[in-house]
């Protein structure tokens, strides 16, 4: 343990050097597990951002496809084209890496977004709740402790079955992706909402909320600008939680087929693709999103119960 | 006692009429009616002829009414893509999903609290660890992924078990059951196992950690000290105050179970509700959407209700709170 006997220097620190002195710096620089899993979430997240310049191919452009490639194993050359593809092909000859690293986006996209959602609606109803009392909270609570009977990948199923329903099937296939990221944040928002109300009781009885309504400041800010910033770190635990939840159920739902559509696979998709070809032995175009799914939901999983550990000062 | 129960069953049938009206709504505005029952060829005489059979022309409130009347009744429509009565397609699917949730469930309990038991008292040994690790995996594991790998290394790989599908029912009167025939058992394991698995985690973890709390508890201590075998004391003083947490989380995981069911059909295209339902959605066949939205709410609002009252019975020290409030 020499890092941690330095000796303070004697100029101001600078911001940097201030958070790398943090407690928080400090368990996330002892933790392996939350090292290894944040360098696999920046990975994944990096191949995201940049899938059109690392792929190798574009899966979406059909000018790029030949059929000729279709099922090509990883690795081995495809017998009439001689073409090798590093995780095989599918049966369309598109190019498995590929559609992954597409796959990867769209589920990330997905996931950060519905949860983003989630985010603000349960925050703006939490606070709501806490600071006016009376029959809002009653009302906001009662709603989400009906809603917390239902499991919630059967309330997203509800939505996005019933927002389905009315949308015009032109439109579906292009609207899949939003109604999606809708369904999961709807079904998601009663965490943060709990949360920030429990929190945000408290933090409303203290002296600086009273403070401010002494000098005149309206409801809103004071819920914005005072108590929201001393009940985020908790909802920061919720959020990278709820990002494991909902890629999982983004990946269920499009495993079901009541998610992504083919025209925009996420990993969900691709799975659903590839268990068809299961049985005929190319395992291929199941296995690798598989595994993608299985590193990013296990690294934010693990990621989130490291933050947990660290943001509760209880548990030190 | 009698207010309690009184004000928690008020409480479920307004979640009741609440589901119940959300389910009517989808009836009401998501797609028209009259356009899935006359075809082209209709005429503005038709469509009001229509409307007036059908009670469309009433006002919401009447309409929500009759439609609740109908649901109680068991009347729910007749499903836009069968062409036949609701009420008689989930008669026939119910028995595959109420079998399948019952032996998951089944496992879930009985092997949830016995590994949680073992893993307590064996704390240290490797066997518990083990366990421990695995069961870390499985919680993080997504269900459709488990029912793959089970299918793959079951069925493709050892070709010991189907991998699809009830295998051959019989039928007894309206039931028609897997339990009765060696393909049925057969058919029965792989998604028993896969939809069985997370609930087992959850009550093994469960069990474990109310096990070593209890475990520290100045009556164990004593009890051991009074020099009682190790079994009785596990058993007989430990596992039995363990078991409220385990009861509610249990009740409340039935509902899961029947949730997650959605999934484990599919992955095995086991003939229940929840592949109906997977294929309402995709169909968006309305009446069947509404009437499994219906039913599983009157179920999950049972067994919250039971969970609920249950508990009230088991821990005397709830019945001093809810006469406190």
């Amino acid at each position: 343990m020499t890092d941690t006997i330095e000796t303070p220097p004697s100029a101001p620190k600078s911001r940097f050097a201030k958070f790398w002195d943090s407690d928080f710096a400090w368990s996330f620089r002892h933790s392996p597990v939350a090292m290894v899993a944040s360098l696999v979430v920046v990975i994944l997240v990096l191949a995201a951002i940049f899938a059109p310049l690392i792929a190798p191919y574009n899966p979406f452009d059909p000018a790029t496809l030949n059929l000729m490639n279709g099922f090509t194993p990883p690795g081995t050359p495809n017998a009439f084209t001689q073409e090798t593809f590093l995780l095989g092909t599918d049966d369309q000859g598109r190019d498995v890496f590929s559609t992954i690293l597409y796959g990867l986006r769209i589920s990330l996209f997905v996931g950060a977004s519905a949860v983003l959602l989630a985010m603000i609606i349960g925050v703006i109803l939490g606070l709501m709740a806490a600071y006016y009392g009376g029959w809002i909270e009653t009302l906001i609570m009662r709603i989400a402790d009906v809603q917390l009977t239902f499991p919630a990948i059967l309330v997203a199923m509800l939505i996005f079955g019933i927002a389905k329903g009315v949308t015009p099937p032109e439109y579906r296939n292009a609207m899949a992706i939003y109604v999606l990221i809708i369904a999961i944040a709807l079904s998601d928002w009663v965490q943060f909402a709990r949360v920030v109300r429990g929190a945000a009781l408290v933090e409303k009885n203290k002296e600086y909320v009273q403070a401010a309504r002494l000098i005149g400041r309206g409801s809103i800010p004071i819920m914005f600008r005072h108590i929201l910033p001393n009940v985020l770190s908790p909802v920061l635990v919720i959020a990278t939680i709820s990002l494991a939840l909902a890629i999982i159920a983004e990946a269920t739902l499009s495993f079901l087929g009541v998610g992504a559509p083919p025209t925009q696979p996420s990993l969900g998709t691709l799975i659903r693709i590839g268990q068809g070809f299961l049985f005929s032995g190319e395992w291929w175009i199941l296995f690798f999103p598989a595994c993608t799914l299985l590193a990013l939901a296990l690294s934010v999983n693990l990621l989130g119960d490291w933050l947990r550990d660290a943001l509760n000062p209880k548990l030190r | 006692m009698f207010a309690y129960i009184v004000r928690r069953m008020f409480q479920s049938v307004i979640v009741l009429l609440v589901v119940g009206l959300v389910a009517f709504s989808m009836f009401r505005f998501v797609g028209d009616p009259i356009d899935n029952m006359l075809g082209q060829e209709r005429t503005q005489a038709d469509i009001d002829r229509l409307r007036t059979e059908l009670g469309l022309d009433q006002p919401f409130p009447v309409q929500y009414f009759k439609f609740l009347k109908g649901a109680v009744q068991g009347d729910f429509g007749v499903s836009y893509r069968q062409g036949r009565p609701v009420s008689t397609i989930l008669i026939e699917r119910a028995p595959a999903t109420l079998e399948l949730a019952f032996v998951s469930g089944f496992l879930a309990i009985t092997m949830g609290i016995a590994l949680g038991v073992f893993t307590a008292i064996r704390r240290q040994g490797i066997a518990a660890n083990v366990i421990m690790t695995v069961s870390l995996l499985g919680v993080s594991l997504p269900t459709f992924l488990i029912g793959i790998l089970l299918i793959y290394v079951f069925s493709i790989e050892l070709g010991w078990l189907p991998s699809f599908g009830r295998g051959e029912t019989v039928k007894i009167g309206n039931w028609s059951t897997g339990f009765l025939t060696a393909s049925g058992l057969k058919a029965l394991i792989l998604p028993a196992i896969t939809l069985g698995l997370y609930q087992m985690t959850l009550i093994m973890r469960l069990v474990r950690s109310e096990m070593l709390e209890v475990m520290r508890a100045d009556y164990v201590r004593f009890a051991r000290a009074r020099g009682l075998s190790d079994r009785v004391i596990n058993f007989r003083h430990a596992l039995k105050n363990t078991l409220v947490p385990v009861i509610t989380i249990t009740g409340l995981q039935l509902g899961s179970i029947i949730a997650f069911a959605i999934i484990t059909e599919t992955v095995f295209q086991w003939p229940g509700v929840g592949l109906l339902f997977i294929n309402a959605i995709q169909f968006v066949d309305i009446p069947v959407m509404a009437a499994y939205l219906m039913l599983i709410s009157v179920m999950f609002v049972t067994i919250n209700l039971i969970v609920d009252l249950l508990y009230y019975a088991i821990d005397p020290r709830m019945r001093v709170d809810a006469r406190a409030t």
